[in-house]
């Protein structure tokens, strides 16, 4: 059998190329790597190897011919003990592989580009979301910080499953360096109260890789701006492996700690990152504001088979709320929270913002508008579902963040109210959000940088009409 | 080559023994395997039935060969994208690997990853990852995770001697060592960083001493020679296995093919490429043991060589058969459902 020498494709995109030079002539014998010609592609002149070994038997391509397609017979090889002379000349006919004349996959019909389509709110589907378990008749509520939520959820999850182990700077002798691990070492020793080196890209891939191996880590960042050394892991290795590997590899991991703007720490560790995580697929992505919240998620995030980045902020840790004494608080991540009914106007909010909301709509109150305060809980899956259903209500809607407004969390609101909701609107969808600046340090620029209570009343006023 | 090494006292001395006549023709057909298998896909690559980016294996053999040898079933393999040899190794079936390089339904990813994503939770293959230095850190959470379970297991974290300069690297080194975990580090220093020579990127070209800040032993080896890696591989792994934590190896290796299918290789005269081929090929080598050794004929090794050939054309039919994933795959594996 003699054995044709193709046109090979020497870069992803090269469709033909030039054969600058043949090294080899009819007759000749060639092995395995041996160099046999030149080929000049649109980039660069590459040496060409023979994979096959036997006896040149034809050149089919002089040497300088221009515009050689990729796969056409440029030479014909005659195996051990083939007379060479004997070989044909193939003919014409060229074999293109199935993938190249086949059109590319149009996408089905249920999938596409939007949120309207249900394909992108990260694979869970809508109708099969739990609501909030319901809280039994006579059940003590106890006042807790969100600081010691967070630990309490932390803790019973290690005391339930030997996997969960937390690691981070400072969490374990320190006791936390924002004292949301205090006592976890005493409890569980240091096998599964880890203090890490400051190695944030380091212990973020670590992290990961445990996680593949059959744990449950939760790594905190000390905030999530030294996360930005670690997003390559938490992008590239936990939320796309499990579908590069064909749904093999499952990445059951919590990324946590404090986000957004402490207090006079200038723009480096002020950032925001909502809408950073929210924008990509593989990860969930939850933001509670409430110490109830703060324990159910985190309990569900620990939970979750999948990477989940849980956003905290440091100026809600120390705030009490009402956590209800059951025996195990979980709640479903991906539903928003309807946290007062209103007629009006729609705020949705997630995190600290969502308190300036709940104050706005007092406010707003007085002043006879009544305002509906959704708080979004989790970023990724969005729960468009209740949002939308506000709007066809209210008519009118504002989407309050910390962060800065262009691509956030605010603009895909808006676009989905657009889409979902166009005729139910009386008026533009209005942003609350930082200033377009990196947040300043001096106090007034900074209080003047970041939205508060009066931007939000303003917005739903100003879609309201009621200047 | 001599063997080199950072720390006499971790180096346990083992007796030299030559390897028997099993082993030596396992090497062989496995290395061989390796070869045929990175020369179809260069093959199917030229047809353009593979696309984007695809890395050669070939020169290399001996590393993953060896190491894998004085491995144990359980312990986990990661490496970078230079991957396909590394599954051969592990025991994952060529007709997957090579179907997932066609992009098919049949691929270990189901067409999803690509030539440098690929897994096997089955085989303990963990990828396959395409950020330079990435499975370092992820590899060191392997170790860790067999240390947290204490299962007596261990990790092997592949990378290239362009990888070794990313900062993760020494961060994963640091809490491999400071933990003790049970990981090892291959660096196939292959001498070219795609188009980098070592010593244009380097500040220290000797490798294996990249560990001495942290404590870690390390030692350079003969890459070229699978008995020579396995006889290191054996003396890692008895060091990690026993507790004392991480352990670098560095393998003096060579690839004779560019970075990538699209690299011309003009970094390096032909003449280095044809040195290396001619005399220091660790098949020819592995070869040269048998047939003086008496151990096998010419013929019995070209009966070998038709029966690999025979393994990986069947592999190429398949992937070429396998029909593309079906549209619905698109929206599958992006979370896992609750």
């Amino acid at each position: 059998m003699s054995i044709e020498i193709l046109m090979p494709a020497l870069s992803p995109t090269m469709e033909e190329g030039t054969l600058a030079k043949w090294n080899i002539k009819e007759g000749d014998t060639v092995e395995s790597g041996d160099v046999i010609a030149e080929i000049e592609t649109d980039k660069a002149t590459m040496e060409v190897e023979a994979v096959e070994e036997g006896v040149v038997a034809k050149l089919l391509v002089a040497e300088g011919t221009e515009g050689v397609k990729v796969n056409s017979p440029i030479a014909i090889l005659a195996e051990d003990g083939e007379d060479a002379s004997a070989v044909e000349a193939p003919s014409a006919k060229v074999e293109t592989p199935a993938s190249n004349d086949e059109t590319p996959v149009s996408a089905p019909a249920s999938g596409g580009s939007g949120s309207a389509a249900g394909g992108d709110e990260g694979g869970a589907s809508k109708a099969s979301l739990a609501s909030d378990p319901e809280i039994p008749e006579g059940t003590k509520m106890v006042s807790t910080t969100v600081r010691d939520a967070l630990r309490d959820a932390m803790a019973e999850e290690m005391r339930r499953d030997d996997t969960v182990f937390v690691m981070g700077e400072e969490v374990a002798e320190y006791q936390g360096a924002y004292k949301v691990t205090r006592g976890l070492l005493d409890e569980f020793g240091p096998r599964r109260v880890v203090d890490t080196p400051i190695t944030e890209h380091g212990f973020a891939g670590l992290g990961v890789g445990a996680a593949f191996n059959g744990l449950r880590p939760v790594v905190e960042f000390m905030t999530f701006n030294f996360a930005m050394q670690a997003i390559d892991h938490i992008i590239n290795s936990a939320a796309k492996t499990l579908y590069m590997s064909g749904g093999q590899m499952g990445c059951p991991i919590v990324f946590r700690g404090p986000n957004g703007a402490a207090s006079r720490v200038g723009a480096q560790h002020s950032h925001d990152y909502s809408s950073w995580y929210a924008n990509v697929p593989g990860l969930k992505v939850v933001a509670p504001y409430d110490a109830a919240d703060a324990k159910g998620l985190l309990k569900a995030a620990i939970r979750d088979p999948n990477p989940v980045v849980f956003l905290e902020h440091e100026l809600i840790y120390g705030e009490s709320f009402d956590v209800p004494d059951v025996e195990d608080w979980v709640l479903p991540i991906g539903k928003a929270k309807v946290r007062r009914e209103g007629t009006d106007v729609t705020i949705t909010a997630h995190s600290r913002m969502v308190g300036f909301a709940l104050k706005a709509a007092e406010i707003l109150a007085e002043e006879g508008i009544s305002a509906e305060v959704i708080d979004l809980r989790s970023l990724r899956p969005l729960d468009t579902d209740t949002i939308v259903q506000s709007v066809k209500k209210t008519n009118r809607i504002v989407c309050a963040e910390e962060g800065w407004g262009r691509m956030g969390v605010g603009a895909e609101i808006a676009a989905v109210v657009t889409a979902e909701a166009f005729d139910y609107l009386d008026a533009p969808p209005a942003r609350v959000h930082q200033e377009d600046v990196p947040l300043p340090y001096a106090g007034n620029l900074e209080k003047l940088s970041l939205p508060g209570v009066d931007d939000i009343v303003k917005a739903a006023k100003a879609v309201c009409y009621a200047e | 080559m001599t063997s080199k090494r950072t720390s006499k006292t971790t180096a346990a001395k083992s007796a030299v023994k030559a390897a028997g006549k099993d082993e030596l023709l396992q090497y062989y057909r496995d290395m061989l395997m390796m070869r045929r298998f990175e020369e179809k896909a260069g093959q199917l690559y030229g047809m353009g039935l593979i696309a984007g980016f695809c890395h050669l294996y070939i020169g290399q053999e001996a590393v993953v060969t060896g190491i894998q040898a004085a491995l144990e079933e359980g312990d986990q393999v990661i490496t970078g994208y230079r991957d396909h040899a590394h599954m051969l190794a592990c025991g994952m079936d060529p007709k997957g690997v090579m179907a997932e390089l066609t992009g098919r339904e049949g691929g270990y990813s189901r067409g999803k990853g690509g030539s440098m994503h690929m897994f096997s939770r089955e085989k303990q293959f963990y990828g396959g990852h395409g950020i330079v230095g990435a499975q370092v850190a992820l590899g060191t959470g392997l170790g860790f995770a067999d240390w947290y379970k204490g299962n007596g297991k261990l990790s092997v974290a592949y990378f290239g001697d362009g990888a070794a300069n990313q900062g993760q690297v020494y961060e994963s080194f640091n809490m491999a060592k400071l933990w003790n975990l049970p990981v090892i580090y291959v660096i196939e220093n292959n001498q070219y960083a795609m188009g980098t020579a070592v010593k244009r990127a380097s500040s220290e070209i000797e490798l294996y001493k990249r560990g001495i800040s942290f404590g870690i032993p390390g030692e350079q080896v003969d890459g070229m020679d699978v008995e020579a890696v396995k006889r290191a591989a054996e003396k890692a792994v008895a060091h990690a296995r026993g507790g004392n934590g991480p352990y670098i190896l560095e393998m003096k290796t060579y690839r004779y093919r560019g970075h990538s299918m699209s690299d011309p290789a003009k970094y390096r005269t032909r003449e280095e490429v044809d040195d290396i081929r001619s005399h220091h090929d660790p098949i020819d080598l592995i070869k040269k043991r048998l047939i003086e050794g008496k151990h096998a004929s010419e013929d019995e090794l070209k009966a070998l060589d038709k029966d690999v050939k025979a393994i990986v054309n069947e592999a190429a039919q398949f992937a070429k058969d396998s029909p593309e994933p079906d549209p619905s795959e698109l929206y599958t594996d992006v979370l896992v459902e609750v």
